[in-house]
């Protein structure tokens, strides 16, 4: 097996853990294929597992002969090895750098990893496009299911099927991919059972410096207009952005080609930029020497909250178009695999209530990130330690996800799941024994790696009731409402529960939810117990009726 | 009524801060103590009421198309935005409530004129609700180290101290009198806080006269008498509250601080709380951050640090910290002073009552503090028309360490955010008399008790809505002192109380309320369960032929059972009772939303309609049928 060669040293003994909130522990150092493992080979101490994947970053120190290893990770945690032995400790760091860079998928985690858990329900087969399509076809006949798609070749990051207007054919989808960036001709994302409006997304138009036009295009999405009405372009990108992009082929929809449609400029900023903004805030919080002054400058510089500001505020104005304005949109950015994506599935948490539940969440994530290509494995490669030189990594689903945690907490008890869920959801993304996450597109992911064969799905395992039951807000009342979350800034908190997750204790929060559980719990205790005695006084009742009678 | 110039302003606009909407069109009422406004105009009629004493601003603005915009800030942070029809009305607005909202005795104040429906023996049971003699005793004083002192009798050695002051009984006369000469205003060190478990005891003062070099015989010994009064430690911590300069620089004046060098056993601490002024000017800078119209994150983040206000926040609360920790853990005696001894000193030993002793973090423990802390020892209050210069933010910064320990100890509070915000309003609004003056002997003297009411039985009557549902008393939370973290991280925004009137930027359910519904629900399902047992112990006991002729038919089951399902608690659902699998609909907030009319959760579709650089009325909500040029001013940013 290749993983022998990079482990230079498999087992040392004697090694220090150092680790957020936990006493230290003595133990021995194993290096597996996929896992880093500290055992103190004593019982009730817990060990360390932790997945080479999950590492972020590593850095070597020395004392003397002790070396130091502290582990960075993706999931911002940061832990110390103390290694007695210089040679041991060089050893255990190029291995660890090794194994946690590896670049060929199939020798991930996820391919070795065999459940000790029953697979009841198969994630894999839960949420697909056809199983969609069935809820949208008892809601309205006026789209078609798509198979143009089916062999990845008119758009490589869509899946084989793609819901497109019943009056467009195969033959205009495919002029219109060629018109499209990455062949992402405007597809259906949502429609608002409400107002039959719909929400469409797609890749920028390559109209190029000669604004080159598509009637194919034109017609594709004008076949989405009801008579009479006009729609709403939401463009990601700022219009001087835009504008830029003609002089790579890109571009935006030109008014003239476009009459029906308004054109909406938003700034959500692409992926290097959020990179980096996740890098100095997380940065700042890991600071324990910061004043109050540098705290908040650092907050500020970092522009994290901004960023969430403006992806919310987009989303709620499509949201807004959709349901108070009875527009339709289409949305996109450049790609359409990003800022696109957070746009259109923040605008369905808000509009559509199936989607605050945890399965209809999954689906959410399932059809707007995972079918829809976003490339989870070139943009979660790195998170906020990496100190190599930024490829494609962005924390985009990360900004989706917070995001989602602000309009949890302006809506507590709209969501049937809880912030745990939300942070398990990120952890996957970016490190995970499941295969969810792996791949970059449905074509990569579904075909090349056959995921669903070799691999376990998160979601076969978050659907175990063992599992539901710590991800269920015990809030959660079903509001069939739409939600209107606030975007001021004094509305929008700093994400404690993974920015802060490893600074600072949890214990009083924790406490307080657990006490928060207590309290429904036992209502509903009570009320379980008034129902069964009101029945026993019922059958009473009967019993007695003859008796009574004299 | 002679400073009400214009009764009733009839057309008048009344903007709405927070979003693009339509402004609504009402009347405007001047009374004796309120500004009130009645929108005339929808079918609800809804009405804003502003008592006179809680206005801090009004200011003329240049005259629009409309009319003459009149705003008015009010000292609970609401602001009020008028457009008057007519100038002459406006210029007579302002001017009647510029003289109202300023009173230039205490007798204008409105907790003189309030008058609830309460007889004489009632207030007076109400001003005897909280007990300082009783509080002390709660704490252990007196006991065989620590004595009440006649010395203040008829406040002859320091008027702005109360009469009963505790001193540790080795303090002789002598030694405290001739302390009180060498102090500030004659303020010499008294107990604060006793700490029974350690005997460890936190006094206040006010600054010694020390100039450059002056000693004081008697206030040596004094510091001597407190730290033996505390068998078990051979030091005591001076805290100096202020920036080391700040001190220095009142030597040049002839006071100052004590000397490590002249007061044996002491060790001496400078904290490094600004004055009052540098505090007001951070809070004047904090509010107009919450005030900006839809600011950027970069605005809104910078401003918030350009305050300061955080900064000062964690400052005090590091000082109550240092105090709790050393009176609990270390078990030393400190004395606690600033200039006076009366704003900073207060607030930082009220933050360390909060951290060391549970009972404070109850309601009546907290209107406790009020009492010993507040009123005996008084901040200054602003509520004459004084100088400006002496307004503080003292109160406010000591009620915000409170929410913000309630940030990271949610189940240690009996009381909730709701409980600091009405008492931030009512020390502001002067409608109880328990905020007014800043001595007792003031107070004796206008008869506050005879003329005025006190607050504290009227929260204590409505203190279900003031309640912490998480609050346990068996809870380990609730147990012991506090160790709060003071990292700067730790530290929020209290958008509660800053944006209290700006609705819609908070959540739109709130898990306070949901916990309350759910609570007070279990309370009746345990009612209706006790009842309903009774009646099944009745009933089965009524089967067995030997009993039944026991049953009287007066107390027959059937008239139970028939009463209690068909009534059972008042607010019971309908649906629970006919469907037994159905969940309780428990949450206000989840039925009321059911109606999508009018919901909490639907306007707030406000927020970001706000971004729009117009305003105005081009909010998309009400306009299938408006053109989409329109909606276009909605969407687009400035």
């Amino acid at each position: 097996m290749e993983f022998a060669e990079l482990i230079k040293t498999p087992r040392v003994d004697g090694v220090v853990l150092h680790r957020p909130f936990l006493p230290t522990v003595e133990g021995t150092l194993c290096l597996t294929g996929h896992h880093l493992i500290l055992s103190s080979r004593q019982d009730n101490t817990e060990e360390l597992w932790l997945l080479h994947s999950n590492i972020d970053a590593i850095e070597k120190r020395f004392i003397g002969s002790l070396g130091t290893i502290i582990v960075k990770c993706k999931d911002l945690r940061i832990i110390q090895l103390d290694i007695p032995g210089m040679e041991e400790c060089l050893n255990i760091a190029s291995s660890i750098e090794a194994l946690s860079t590896l670049d060929s998928v199939s020798l991930m985690y996820p391919f070795f990893y065999r459940p000790m858990f029953e697979v009841i329900e198969d994630g894999w087969h839960l949420f697909s496009p056809e199983e969609a399509f069935k809820d949208l076809e008892s809601m309205t006949d006026e789209w078609r299911l798509s198979e143009v798609n089916k062999d990845f070749t008119v758009c490589p990051s869509y899946p084989s099927l793609v819901t497109v207007p019943k009056d467009i054919d195969d033959d205009t989808l495919c002029k219109a991919a060629a018109f499209r960036h990455g062949g992402r001709f405007p597809v259906l994302s949502y429609y608002h059972k409400k107002n039959g409006m719909v929400m469409m997304r797609a890749g920028q138009p390559l109209t190029g410096t000669n604004g080159r036009r598509c009637k194919e295009d034109e017609k594709l999405i004008n076949a989405t207009l009801r008579a009479g009405k006009r729609g709403y372009i939401i463009d990601t990108r700022t219009i001087a952005v835009a504008q830029q992009a003609k002089a790579r082929g890109g571009g935006f929809e030109q008014e003239a080609n476009y009459p029906q449609w308004r054109r909406i400029h938003k700034a959500i900023e692409r992926s290097n930029i959020l990179q980096e903004s996740l890098i100095k805030l997380v940065e700042a919080c890991n600071d324990q020497s910061n004043s109050m002054d540098r705290w908040l400058s650092k907050l500020e510089a970092s522009n994290w909250q901004s960023h969430v500001k403006e992806i919310l505020t987009t989303a709620c104005l499509a949201a807004q178009c959709i349901d108070r304005s009875g527009a339709s949109v289409l949305v996109h950015g450049t790609e359409g695999t990003d800022s696109t994506l957070q746009v259109t599935s923040l605008a369905q948490i808000i509009l559509e209530p199936a989607c605050r539940t945890i399965r209809g969440f999954q689906a959410l994530v399932e059809r707007e990130w995972l079918q829809a290509g976003h490339p989870f494995q070139q943009r979660c490669a790195q998170s906020a330690y990496s100190n190599g030189k930024p490829r494609s990594e962005a924390p985009v689903f990360l900004l989706f996800l917070d995001c989602v945690w602000q309009i949890l907490r302006q809506f507590p008890c709209s969501f049937q799941f809880n912030e745990h869920f939300l942070i398990t959801l990120f952890e996957h993304a970016y490190a995970s024994q499941f295969g969810t996450f792996l791949g970059n597109s449905a074509a990569e992911s579904r075909v090349k790696l056959k995921l669903s064969r070799k691999t376990v799905s998160l979601w076969s395992w978050v659907n175990r009731p063992q599992e539901l039951e710590r991800f269920v807000n015990p809030l959660y009342e079903p509001n069939s409402l739409v939600i209107w979350p606030s975007v001021a800034p004094q509305s929008l908190l700093l994400w404690e529960g993974v920015f802060l997750r490893w600074n600072r204790s949890t214990k009083f929060l924790d406490e307080a939810y657990e006490e928060m559980v207590h309290i429904i719990e036992y209502n509903k205790e009570l009320q379980n117990k008034v129902n069964s005695l009101r029945r026993q006084l019922a059958q009473l009742e009967t019993e007695d009726s003859p008796l009574q009678t004299p | 009524m002679e400073h009400i110039r214009l009764p009733k302003v009839e057309r008048v606009q009344l903007l709405d801060r927070g979003s693009s909407r339509r402004a609504q069109v009402g009347t405007l009422y001047l009374t004796a103590s309120h500004t009130i406004f009645v929108d005339n105009e929808t079918e609800v009629c809804s009405e804003i009421w502003v008592l006179h004493s809680l206005v801090c601003n009004v200011e003329k603005q240049s005259v629009t198309a409309f009319g003459y915009p009149l705003l008015i800030q009010c000292k609970n942070f609401q602001v009020i935005q008028l457009i008057i029809p007519q100038e002459n009305d406006c210029n007579d607005v302002l001017m009647s409530l510029l003289r109202l909202s300023r009173a230039k005795r205490y007798e204008e104040l409105y907790c003189f004129s309030f008058k609830p429906n309460i007889d004489k023996a009632e207030r007076d049971q109400a001003w005897d609700f909280i007990d300082l003699r009783a509080e002390y005793s709660r704490m252990g004083v007196p006991n065989k180290l620590w004595h009440v002192s006649p010395i203040n009798r008829e406040y002859r050695v320091c008027d702005t101290y109360p009469t009963d002051l505790f001193v540790p009984k080795s303090a002789t006369l002598p030694v405290i009198v001739g302390s009180s000469k060498f102090r500030s205003r004659g303020r010499f060190p008294t107990l604060s806080y006793y700490c029974k478990e350690t005997q460890a005891a936190i006094c206040r003062s006010s600054q010694p006269l020390s100039g450059f070099s002056a000693r004081c015989l008697e206030d040596e010994q004094m510091l001597e008498a407190i730290m033996k009064s505390n068998p078990g430690s051979r030091f005591m911590y001076v805290v100096d509250t202020r920036p080391k300069l700040n001190a220095m620089a009142n030597r040049a004046t002839g006071k100052g601080y004590e000397s490590e060098d002249n007061y044996t056993n002491i060790k001496f601490q400078f904290i490094g709380i600004e004055n009052i002024h540098v505090m007001r000017n951070s809070q004047q800078k904090l509010i107009e951050v919450s005030d900006l119209r839809s600011p950027s994150m970069g605005e809104f983040l910078l401003g918030l640090e350009n305050s300061d206000w955080l900064k000062h926040i964690q400052t005090i609360l590091t000082a109550g910290k240092f105090i709790s920790k050393a009176v609990a853990e270390e078990g030393v005696s400190v004395l606690v002073h600033c200039s006076d001894g009366w704003d900073r000193t207060a607030q930082v030993c009220s933050v360390a009552c909060i951290l060391l002793d549970p009972y404070y973090r109850t309601l009546k423990g907290f209107m406790g503090t009020y009492l010993c802390d507040r009123m005996a020892f008084p901040y200054r209050y602003s509520h004459l028309d004084e100088d400006p210069k002496e307004v503080s933010p003292v109160i406010d910064q000591f009620l915000e360490c409170v929410w913000q320990l309630m940030e990271q100890f949610p189940c240690a509070f009996e009381y909730n955010e709701r409980f600091l915000i009405s008492i931030h309003n009512h020390i502001h609004s002067c409608q109880y008399g328990n905020f007014v003056c800043n001595s007792e002997k003031e107070r004796k003297d206008l008869g506050i008790r005879e003329k005025t009411h006190s607050l504290w039985p009227h929260m204590w009557k409505n203190k279900s809505d003031f309640v912490n549902p998480l609050f346990r008393p068996d809870h380990s939370q609730t147990q012991g002192v506090l160790r709060p973290l003071t990292t700067p991280y730790c530290f929020k925004f209290w958008r509660g109380l800053y944006n209290h009137f700006d609705r819609g930027l908070h959540p739109r359910q709130s898990v306070l309320d949901c916990l309350m519904a759910v609570k007070e629900e279990t309370q009746q399902l345990e009612e209706l369960l006790a009842v309903c047992e009774i009646i099944r112990l009745l009933r089965s006991k009524q089967c067995h032929p030997e009993w039944s002729d026991v049953n009287c038919s007066a107390n027959s089951p059937q008239d139970y059972t028939g009463g209690i399902l068909s009534t059972g608690p008042k607010d019971w659902p309908v649906q629970q009772r006919e469907t037994e699998s159905t969940e309780l609909s428990l949450f206000g907030d989840a039925t009321k939303s059911s109606d999508p009319d009018n919901s909490d959760q639907e306007s707030g579709v406000a927020d970001f309609s706000c971004h729009s650089s117009s305003g105005g009325d081009s909010f998309p909500s009400e306009d299938s049928v408006k053109d989409a040029d329109s909606d276009e001013a909605a969407f687009n940013t400035a």
